[in-house]
């Protein structure tokens, strides 16, 4: 084991993006993490388990193409929870983790025997992180979730869109990642203050809270100056208003479906562009200044929409930048991940090897560690694949013992 | 009571697309000293104000991404300065900066020159395309970053002649923040075991890129391109529209289709509740659903009778939803167990019941201004360790004093230079 968090071992009954992302990091960077899958529901606590996307026409609980994505670098065993002996071997892996994380719904970790006051018993210093999408406490705690209604609650759908038109919101579950993210920072918080201090706890964490903690400067204007994000010509979020931009906005680009994202953050780019387009328009004498341009901001989107519009999405973006204006072609999957020079030079697609499905790329991490890389090479575990590394391993029971465990539907 | 970064020291640097890194290290109780040039960073020029009332002290994007950290002015051209940031830094156990790869190299305070005489140093630098890159010299802002790294090819309608969106909020930008302090927790932990710091290097467009969920492993997997949706996730396959509006106008997301014949027997009830059984045109699908089971999400394209299920599943939501304000249908579906969403507006997050118990809108005094006001709170309940969210937003030059020592006031430092302020727009 090597890596910045080698040592750290985690029980993992984490799930789907919002839980699983969260000990995805922490495995890649080094931690030990132990999923505990259900055999009698063959691990579909996780309902990605066995869903597409998939590399071919094989499919089942080992094939889901989402699922090895979200679990690379982990270990798994199953542990059926409904028999003495299966809790017994919770027990004695608890005993031996640093870290329990779930996002089950509320209280699912409690009635299956294991709330935060049994973890304790059986090992005092124990991080435990909860997570869930209304959190343990409050009225809504029993209420369920996905990525979607995480979004809707918390404002983030809200905010994304243009005026006169529904909420666009966020075309995936933009909190599962940040509910996986939030809850590693959670687990490593929590970590750190043990080492401190020697003392374990119980960290609750709610992904409605975390999403509302990214809603942005727009935020205070409701609540410091009554301005509600509720109101007419709001929100237009490709606009900006804080700080206030113009122009800035995405504009069609020639061919079908292609769009550019072009933005002033000063009256100097502003004429750096005007310059590039050099049309009359573009040397309107209102347009100097900030305030001139947003008096007139529908024109000028007007006028530079059709400019882009004949031109294709990535000779704009090169003619932009190199006047020093910000622009980027808005990327197809197929461009960003094939053909982006930026992500092949990271190495932010690694290929990663499953026992059943072989050989398949995945998401990376956006940060490169000088000392402590990450790495990214084994895919998720197969149903029960660790079974005898944990159990016999790690807790140190016998073969016999495992096989027996095996035939009487324990594991 | 401590809280989890309690003694660690963070230098920041003050940008716009760090700021939120800074931030959350705070909460979790980090002494963040933010690093401003003189006359302050630009983001204190930026809209809205307090009260509508320009001021350097004053905008609330400051106030928003700058809360519980502290402020000195340093002015990095001039050697007195440098060389004060240099101290800071050596005492430091936290670096976190968003300048441009080369900047600070060519004044002598980057990573190479400084974490030599302090080896338990971490530095998080958050840049558009990470410090060497092909790509590392563009210009960028949010919206380059979210449309170049996946995220608004995702985001719009269903009409796609209707240009693509961009969120709200910046999460381009907080997206990385939130990417780096994962990292810089990490490294702390590595660091007490080893005495060892290193350089984080985190690119922007890289977050972007790994924070699409099923834009990126479609095609990574399946090589399949997904297409946006109103509203809902976009997908290779066009699914079910899931927005429907209460009698208040206000819209809900209707979730993850009803599907078990507990949910199915749940909607019937729930139509003669409301009254609303008469008016419903498809009992016999979802008496259908109940008599199979319930079906699978897998079954969706390729059966039939499934498919029909799930759209009778939904039109009854729609039909109930009609009869009643988006709150009240989100509580009626959420106590009957089904998965429906209220789409709120930012501030009516913080006026929710559910919220306020949670203890989640947090007050923060603005002592300078004799008032107090309402800031979200807290993104995760840490009873031993709390998350603080308390301070405002340092004044210009601050706690010059206090981070650099005596005589070190924003107004008359020793080194003579004489950067004159810029003038507040107005």
């Amino acid at each position: 084991m090597s890596g910045a968090l080698a040592g750290i071992r985690v029980c993992d009954f984490t799930g789907q993006l919002a839980g699983a992302g969260a000990t995805r990091f922490l495995a890649a960077m080094g931690a030990q993490v132990i999923r505990v899958e259900d055999p009698v529901k063959q691990g579909r606590w996780d309902i990605l388990r066995g869903t597409t996307p998939y590399v071919d026409d094989r499919r089942g609980i080992e094939f889901g193409g989402a699922f090895n994505n979200h679990n690379i670098e982990k270990l798994g065993v199953t542990i059926n929870l409904r028999t003495d002996e299966g809790k017994q071997l919770l027990r004695e892996l608890i005993a031996i983790s640093d870290v329990v994380a779930e996002n089950f719904a509320a209280g699912v970790l409690a009635r299956l025997g294991f709330p935060y006051e049994e973890q304790r018993r059986i090992k005092p210093d124990i991080v435990y992180v909860s997570n869930s999408g209304f959190g343990h406490r409050g009225p809504y705690s029993a209420y369920r979730t996905w990525g979607p209604i995480v979004q809707a609650v918390c404002g983030l759908t809200f905010s994304s869109g243009v005026p006169d038109l529904p909420a666009a919101g966020w075309g995936y579950s933009y909190m599962d990642h940040h509910g996986g993210n939030f809850m590693a920072i959670a687990i490593l918080a929590g970590l750190l203050h043990r080492r401190r201090t020697g003392e374990g706890q119980w960290i609750d964490m709610s992904c409605t809270d975390a999403g509302a903690t990214l809603l942005g400067p727009l935020l205070l204007d409701a609540t410091v100056n009554d301005r509600p994000l509720r109101r007419p010509g709001m929100p237009h979020s490709s606009h900006s208003q804080s700080p206030r931009m113009v122009p800035h906005n995405i504009y069609a680009a020639r061919g079908d479906d292609e769009w550019i994202a072009i933005a002033c953050r000063d009256d100097r780019e502003w004429r750096a562009l005007a310059n590039v387009v050099d049309e009359p328009w573009a040397r309107d004498p209102e347009y100097d200044t900030l305030d001139g341009r947003s008096a007139k901001e529908a024109v000028l989107d007007a006028a530079l929409d059709q400019w882009c519009s004949v031109r294709d999405k990535f000779e704009t973006q090169v003619l932009l930048q190199d006047a020093g204006v910000p622009a980027a072609a808005v990327q197809r999957p197929e461009e960003r991940i094939e053909f982006d020079p930026a992500t092949a030079a990271w190495g932010l697609w690694p290929m990663v090897h499953h026992r059943e499905i072989g050989a398949v790329r995945v998401d990376g991490l956006p940060v490169h560690f000088s000392e402590t890389d990450w790495s990214i090479a084994h895919g998720a575990p197969c149903l029960g694949q660790h079974n005898d590394f944990v159990f016999g391993e790690l807790l140190g029971h016998d073969a016999e013992q495992i096989a027996r465990w095996r035939e009487d539907g324990v594991l | 009571m401590t809280s989890a970064l309690d003694g660690v020291r963070v230098v920041e640097l003050a940008s716009d697309h760090g700021a939120f890194a800074g931030r959350l290290l705070a909460g979790l109780g980090a002494d963040v000293v933010l690093v401003e040039p003189p006359g302050g960073h630009r983001a204190r020029r930026y809209e809205p104000f307090v009260d509508d009332d320009p001021g350097v002290e004053r905008s609330l994007w400051w106030w928003h991404y700058q809360a519980g950290k502290r402020g000195v002015v340093l002015d990095l051209d001039s050697q007195g300065d440098a060389d004060r940031l240099r101290e800071l830094i050596t005492a430091a156990d936290v670096v976190l900066e968003g300048e441009a790869p080369g900047t600070l190299a060519a004044r002598g305070l980057d990573w190479p020159d400084l974490h030599p005489s302090n080896e338990r140093l971490i530095w998080a630098s958050i840049t558009a395309f990470g410090r060497d890159n092909p790509r590392t010299h563009e210009q960028f802002t949010d919206l380059t970053v979210l449309a170049g790294g996946g995220p608004v090819w995702m985001c719009g309608y269903d009409d796609h002649s209707i240009p693509p969106v961009r969120g709200g909020g910046n999460q381009g930008y907080q997206t990385a923040c939130i990417w780096a302090v994962m990292s810089v927790l990490a490294a702390l932990w590595w660091r007490e075991e080893t005495g060892r710091g290193q350089l984080l290097d985190l690119s922007m467009h890289a977050a972007a890129n790994v924070t699409t969920e099923s834009g990126s492993y479609e095609w990574l997997v399946a090589r399949a391109t997904v297409q946006r949706q109103t509203g809902r996730h976009a997908s290779v396959h066009p699914t079910q529209v899931t927005r429907t509006l209460g009698t208040d106008g206000h819209e809900i997301h209707t979730g993850f289709p009803p599907r078990s014949s507990r949910d199915f027997e749940t909607l019937l009830d729930w139509l003669d509740d409301v009254g609303a059984r008469d008016e419903y045109e498809a009992t016999f699908w979802l008496e259908m659903g109940i008599e199979r089971g319930g079906v699978q999400m897998s079954e969706i394209t390729n059966d039939v009778e499934a498919t029909e299920i799930f759209f009778a599943a939904r039109e009854a939501l729609n039909l109930i939803a009609s009869k009643m304000t988006a709150y009240e249908f989100f509580i009626g579906a959420q106590e009957r167990r089904l998965a429906c969403g209220i789409i709120y507006s930012p501030e009516e997050v913080l006026t929710d019941p559910h919220f306020v118990a949670r203890g989640f809108p947090t007050k923060i005094e603005h002592e300078d201004l004799g008032r107090a006001f309402t800031y979200p709170g807290a993104p995760f309940h840490m009873p031993a360790s709390p998350f603080v969210a308390n301070r405002r937003a340092p004044h210009l030059g601050e706690h010059q004093a206090d981070v650099l020592g005596p005589g070190q006031s924003a107004d008359a430092r020793p080194t003579g230079h004489e950067t004159p302020v810029p003038p507040m727009p107005q």
